[in-house]
């Protein structure tokens, strides 16, 4: 049987999924009831100074819901804790205490003074926790105060904060990635520069979820008034999943410890993260939406997986899909697929006509024979997959991969042979020399 | 049998009628109608729109629904059929749009029934009015028939801005709406709050109590209008065919619906203990199922072909099945038992199948009964029409038609199930109306323009 047992940044935990930072891990009572059910650690909820934030008494959380109000977004403008420090780091430790197995990591966000992060890990490190993580990625609220995000998104204060946290503390450092930049690797350089043992992400996604057309206001909203929130749950997994292969890959961040995080549902979900290139994962909405118990699933599911693929241990297959992450100018332009459609799980939907009719390339067609029949015109079909993303029926279309055959839209033998942009003579820069992709 | 034939009125508890003769199906609530509509898969040149003899625009509609726009999707629907409201509620969807949805290969259509159910309702519920009549042609049409062929009819021209006069001989209009469709199938007096919805477009004259043959001639309409559309519906129903059928406890099936359905209280309407239904239609399952929850304890349908030859679709014989109605097959009515003057029993002659001709067996069987319904068909009697004398063709003992619902008479249309060719379906008698609008419209349309000059 599988092993789920890690050890990321020098944290042991007995499986890689943690709750992350958020009203799930706010208090002793919810991060017993998470320890109870399975969960291999907690990051608890962002600890800030005394005193406490405030949070609004209206709505904190909005949503994206698809059909029958399944969460595919979720969105909220609350703070970090806004109970006192105190009472937090007390409950930390009690818990740490009569759970030792699970791993125990804090999370924090003060102001950008030497001194202010000095002393909250002081009396962190006093809870016997095992790690921090520095939350540079709350994007609503705390960035006013020249926090969270505010520093997020400026690498040099990145790299300098993780480097006081480092001067002042034993304990493993994780920092926290806001998603809301331009190019991931360079506040995760940061973090590396300034000695993190490792990066988690991402945080929120900045977002108005909707807007109220009798109002007129943002959706939901504070008597009338709204401000941007930060978006998590399922729709923020790809962009998520992007960033994390970008720092896996990265020369400069490559090695660097991950927790992957966003829109972490099932064991897929994280098994996708793991493979490129994270350790541990960490989760909120799923437990927000669904309850602690999900986690039953997502081991039993992670184990079963494993051991399908015989995989003893994370390690074994973290990281795994990274080399196969590329640049586009490294794809292989003669690489040629075409859609073929079954006709015995065809429904004559018709969608896939229409899609391809309108939008893209006429080839597939409605009539055959004077009757309703879709069928790929291999003479127009460019591989381009719309057909098999609008399709209804799983598996109906798919895609053939041309071998040793005549690609009969552009008459060339595709004969296996590999040649990407870089040597493409449509490239006014290409080198005759081959760049074999990464 | 020796007993008096046991046929009275009140067999339910007082309060138990409502719930008896409650609505088939329970209207969507909002998320129910969202969920729903979510299942639509927008098809390419869909097969349910196909499928719809009025090509209600059925994936738009539906869409409309999704964003939560229902007042714009009934307009969609009423746009192709103004009697959207009533054909939601009594097309048999399974053997129409329903059932050529392309997720019945996952066994479960789109319920777009019910979902055109969800959107008439709610325009229904908004008391809005989003029809005009048109701009004045100075134009004049008889419509003859209030049902869904005649309404549609009218409808369609005043919009088009002619000036329609609306005859029935009825003192209600609605047709079929009103009289002949199950009780359970259109509650809260929906037929007459549509015919109100109908006639508000404006520019439409309902004159109820106006037979044509008896009160009105169609020469007298074609002289005093510009053009006659015959939506008369079928008034006689066939004999049984059997020796003395005029004994009491004996009747059509339709006459009895037409009680059931303008009874103002149904505990005061009598129904057998014992009752046989004979046919094979939509309208036996109706009869049979209705009479069964007015209390009757027996009820035998008798039908003298098999289930998949009955006009009932697979989803009524359901209905009558899980109704408590026992489906006889395969018998046909031979003599009737008769005791003063009432029947007692009828006597079924077992059928065979040889090569597609029915044949008698020569067993019999008797069933008991005390009440005997007849729903073999409604046959057309042109009688009224003698006024045409004789000029208008019939086909099949129905009004010839052309594709437009044109007559052999230059000035007169016809549609609904008085014309040769229907379905005997509200939905087709909707689109009848429709197209002989349109046909109607066109051809006075020169004269307006020409006027106009
Ligand atoms: C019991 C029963 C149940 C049915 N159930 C269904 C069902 O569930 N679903 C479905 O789709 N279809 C059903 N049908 C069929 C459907 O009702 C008809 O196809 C439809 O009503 C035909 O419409 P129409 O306008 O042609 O005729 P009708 O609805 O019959 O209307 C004809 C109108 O013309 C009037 N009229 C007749 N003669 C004259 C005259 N000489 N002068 C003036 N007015 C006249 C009548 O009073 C009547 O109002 C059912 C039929 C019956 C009998
Ligand atoms: C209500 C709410 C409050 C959150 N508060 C914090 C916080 O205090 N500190 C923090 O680092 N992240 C916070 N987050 C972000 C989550 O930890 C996590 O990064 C994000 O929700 C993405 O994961 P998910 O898709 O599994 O929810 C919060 C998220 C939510 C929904
Ligand atoms: S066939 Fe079914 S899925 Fe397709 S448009 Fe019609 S209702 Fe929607």
């Amino acid at each position: 049987m599988a092993d789920l047992s890690v050890t990321f940044a020098g944290i042991k935990a007995p499986n890689p999924f943690w709750l992350a930072s958020a009203p799930p891990t706010d208090k002793a009572y919810n991060v017993e009831r998470a320890f109870r059910a399975g969960w291999g650690g907690v990051v608890w909820k962002t600890l800030g100074e005394d005193p406490p934030i405030v949070n609004v008494s209206g709505p904190r959380y909005g949503a994206i819901h698809g059909p029958d109000r399944r969460i595919i977004g979720f969105n909220n403008i609350e703070l970090i804790t806004d109970r006192p420090l105190d009472v937090n780091l007390r409950e930390i430790k009690e818990v740490k205490r009569r759970w030792p197995d699970r791993a125990m990591v804090v999370s924090l966000m003060v102001p950008c003074t030497e001194d202010s992060w000095k002393s909250i890990l002081r009396r962190v490190e006093e809870t016997e926790a095992d790690g921090v993580e520095l939350n540079f990625g709350c994007p609503h609220g705390m960035s006013e105060r020249g926090m969270g995000s505010a520093v997020g998104q400026v690498p040099e204060y990145v790299e300098m904060v993780t480097r006081w946290c480092k001067q002042h503390s034993r304990m493993p450092v994780i920092v926290k990635l806001t998603p809301n930049v331009s190019n991931i690797l360079r506040p995760a350089e940061a973090a590396r520069k300034g000695g993190a043992d490792a990066v988690s992400l991402i945080n929120t996604v900045n977002s108005i979820m909707g807007v109220d057309l009798d109002a007129m206001a943002p959706a939901p909203h504070t008597g009338g008034k709204g401000t941007h929130g930060g978006m998590c749950g399922p729709a923020v997994k790809p962009i998520a999943l992007n960033m994390v292969a970008e720092i896996a890959r990265s020369a400069e961040t490559r090695g660097i410890a991950i927790s992957g995080i966003g829109g972490i549902e099932t064991w897929r979900d994280a098994a996708e993260y793991i493979a490129l290139g994270a350790g541990t994962v960490q989760v909120c909405t799923a437990a927000m939406v669904y309850g602690f118990r999900i986690v039953q699933e997502m081991i039993a599911g992670l184990e079963q997986f494993m051991d399908e693929k015989g995989y003893a241990r994370i390690e074994d297959f973290s990281g795994r899909a990274v080399p196969n992450v590329t640049d586009w100018q490294y794809l292989n332009l003669d690489y040629v697929v075409k859609a073929r459609i079954d006709q015995d799980s065809c429904i004559q939907c018709g969608r896939c006509h229409i899609a391809c009719e309108d939008t893209s390339h006429q080839a597939i067609t409605a009539m055959k024979d004077g009757v309703r029949h879709f069928e790929v015109i291999d003479e127009e079909c460019v591989g381009c997959n719309l057909c098999v993303t609008v399709c209804p029926v799983e598996d109906c279309i798919t895609m053939e991969t041309l071998v040793d055959t005549v690609d009969k839209r552009t008459g060339r033998m595709v004969d296996g042979s590999y040649r990407n942009w870089t040597q493409h003579p449509n490239n006014p820069m290409a080198s005759a020399k081959l760049e074999p992709a990464e | 049998m020796t007993d008096a034939p046991d046929v009275r009125p009140g067999r339910l508890a007082p309060g138990a009628y409502d719930q008896a003769f409650a609505d088939l199906h329970d209207p969507f609530d909002g998320h129910e109608a969202r969920v729903a509509a979510e299942r639509c898969l927008f098809c390419h040149d869909a097969p349910c729109v196909t499928a719809c003899p009025t090509s209600i625009d059925i994936p738009l509609f539906i869409r409309q629904i999704a964003t939560g726009n229902p007042l714009g999707s009934a307009r969609t629907i009423l746009d192709s059929n103004i009697v959207g409201g009533m054909s939601a509620r009594v097309c048999p969807t399974e053997t129409l749009c329903e059932e050529a949805c392309v997720r019945m290969h996952e066994g479960k259509p789109v319920e777009i029934g019910r979902l055109q159910r969800y959107a008439t309702d709610a325009l229904m519920a908004s008391g809005r009015q989003p029809y005009r009549a048109g701009a004045p042609t100075g134009k004049r049409v008889a419509v003859v028939g209030a049902g869904p062929a005649g309404l549609s009819c009218a409808h369609k021209l005043a919009t088009l801005g002619h000036a329609v006069t609306l005859f029935d001989a009825k003192d209600k209009g609605g047709g079929l709406n009103e009289y002949g469709i199950a009780a359970y199938k259109t509650v809260d007096g929906f037929a007459q709050a549509e015919v109100d919805f109908i006639l508000g477009v404006g520019n439409i004259a309902l004159k109820t109590g106006v037979r044509l043959g008896r009160d009105v001639t169609l020469a007298a309409l074609r002289a005093d209008f510009d053009a006659v559309f015959l939506g008369l519906g079928l008034d006689a129903t066939n004999a049984l065919g059997v020796d003395g059928e005029a004994v009491s406890g004996v009747e059509d099936a339709v006459g009895f619906i037409a009680r059931l359905r303008q009874a103002a209280d149904l505990s005061s309407l009598p129904v057998g203990r014992r009752v046989v239904v004979i046919g094979g239609g939509m309208t036996a399952v109706d009869a049979a199922v209705q009479a069964k929850r007015l209390g009757a304890e027996e009820v035998t349908i008798c039908y003298r072909r098999g289930a998949e030859q009955m006009g009932a679709s697979l989803y009524e014989r359901e209905l009558a099945q899980t109704s408590g109605v026992l489906i006889r097959h395969r018998v046909r009515p031979h003599r009737l038992i008769v005791e003063g003057g009432a029947v007692r029993a009828v006597e079924l002659m077992r059928t065979a199948d040889a090569g597609g001709k029915l044949v008698d067996t020569g067993e019999t069987v008797v069933v008991p009964c005390d009440q005997l319904f007849k729903a073999i068909g409604q046959v057309f009697v042109p009688t009224d029409l003698d006024g045409a004398g004789g000029l208008l063709e019939l086909s099949g003992g129905r009004i010839a038609v052309d594709e437009d619902r044109k007559t052999s008479l230059p000035d007169v249309w016809a549609g609904g199930d008085c014309a040769a060719g229907g379905r005997d379906l509200t939905v087709v008698a909707v689109e009848d109306g429709k197209r002989a609008a349109v046909a109607i419209d066109r051809a006075l349309r020169p004269a307006v323009a020409a006027a106009a000059e």
